[in-house]
């Protein structure tokens, strides 16, 4: 499918993003001494906007249904980053099934100017916030995914490489019964 | 497309030593709604977190603290010619018209000296842009989503070495007036050295 020009949304300063969002990780880990609940922390508010930033990128993208998961995994690497991110993320390493593959990034406006400490590199999944967006952004339409860091340029790899990991399609379920 | 000679490996280089963009024009910007997600993200997990409306305002200042010293810091760098602000205008002038276009796309619509106290004063904004999308229910009618950004400012005070703190209430105006005021008091070793600089000024 020929990717249809984006719409060019309102922008703002990317470096207030970032140093919000660093903040916002701080906050967390002060609040929670275990690095475990700070990431489902940033899980759990990145499921939030995921599942409201959908409604924004259906309308304001005017795309059709997604046929199959591979089809949403490019939406999503190839329209959604650079709508809301303006970073572009590759879609690569499918498996046999089609049931799983890797957004690349290369850029990540989030961990701009972060360094981590030596402390947090193991367990903190400072971006995790990425991952919960995607879930609930693709939740809301009917694929259950699993999204997971699997390289991460704050620990010290090459890119960013999210794995998404599709558990379920579900069917379109009209929520009235007829004979009700 | 990733090539082999595609963008070099920031996070290879130690952190201190990345190349900033310098000029206002090569800074990279994300939609906003990406930010306006972000920040109501933040006032639902702060308003979970905190007992009252004081506390949540609190909550918001300090995220908007380590904001704005950061800001600070990397407004100065991109600065023309580098010099230190001695003086408290000085640095609200800054803010007004440099830091606010830089944050929020237009200069903060005033400036004011408090009436009451001479170690108070305001910064004013029509149509904060971080608040655009946020509504406030009548239970949290005192609460202002401006409250991050005065942490934003009270941060770069504070970088700059003015260190200063709120001052009353951040105001949210009614229905018609949307404008927010940021009340800003500085601390009595400011205001003693700005009083020593004039007099050696004008001696």
């Amino acid at each position: 499918m020929p990717p249809r020009p984006l719409p060019q949304l309102e922008q703002i300063n990317a470096e207030i993003f970032t140093l919000t969002y660093g903040s916002i990780v701080r906050q967390l880990i002060a609040d929670f001494e275990d690095l475990d609940e700070v990431n489902k922390q940033l899980d759990q508010m990145g499921y939030n906007i995921g599942v409201r930033l959908v409604d924004e990128f259906l309308a304001k993208s005017k795309m059709g249904r997604c046929s199959s998961f591979r089809e949403a995994a490019e939406v999503v690497g190839r329209q959604a980053f650079p709508m809301f991110l303006n970073v572009a993320a590759n879609v690569t390493n499918w498996n046999t099934d089609g049931t799983e593959c890797s957004l690349i990034l290369a850029d990540n406006p989030l961990a701009d100017f972060v360094e981590l400490p030596e402390e947090y590199k193991g367990e903190l999944r400072y971006s995790g916030l990425l991952c919960g967006v995607i879930r609930g952004a693709l939740e809301m339409v009917n694929m259950d995914v699993d999204a997971r860091f699997v390289q991460d340029m704050l620990r010290g790899d090459e890119v960013y490489e999210i794995r998404l990991r599709l558990k379920e399609h579900r069917a379109e379920a009209f929520p009235f019964k007829d004979d009700d | 497309m990733l090539g082999a000679g595609a963008r070099p490996n920031r996070h290879a280089v130690n952190i201190v030593e990345r190349p900033i963009p310098k000029t206002r024009a090569e800074v990279s910007t994300v939609a906003f709604s990406a930010y306006a997600y972000l920040f109501s993200e933040l006032i639902s997990y702060a308003m979970d977190r905190a007992a009252s409306i004081t506390e949540l305002e609190e909550r918001l200042d300090k995220v908007g603290y380590e904001v704005g010293t950061r800001m600070m810091e990397l407004l100065s760098y991109r600065e023309k010619t580098v010099r230190r602000k001695p003086e408290v205008l000085d640095v609200l002038k800054f803010i007004h018209s440099t830091a606010w276009p830089f944050l929020f796309g237009k200069p903060a619509n005033d400036l004011q000296q408090a009436n009451a106290a001479d170690d108070e004063y305001m910064i004013s904004d029509h149509d904060l842009l971080v608040g655009r999308y946020i509504s406030v229910p009548r239970s949290y009618a005192t609460f202002v989503p401006g409250s991050i950004v005065a942490g934003i400012v009270r941060g770069m005070l504070d970088a700059a070495g003015f260190p200063a703190h709120r001052g009353g209430g951040g105001g949210g105006g009614g229905a018609p007036q949307k404008s927010t005021t940021i009340l800003v008091k500085f601390e009595a070793a400011v205001m003693a050295r700005q009083a020593a600089l004039e007099n050696a000024r004008r001696g």
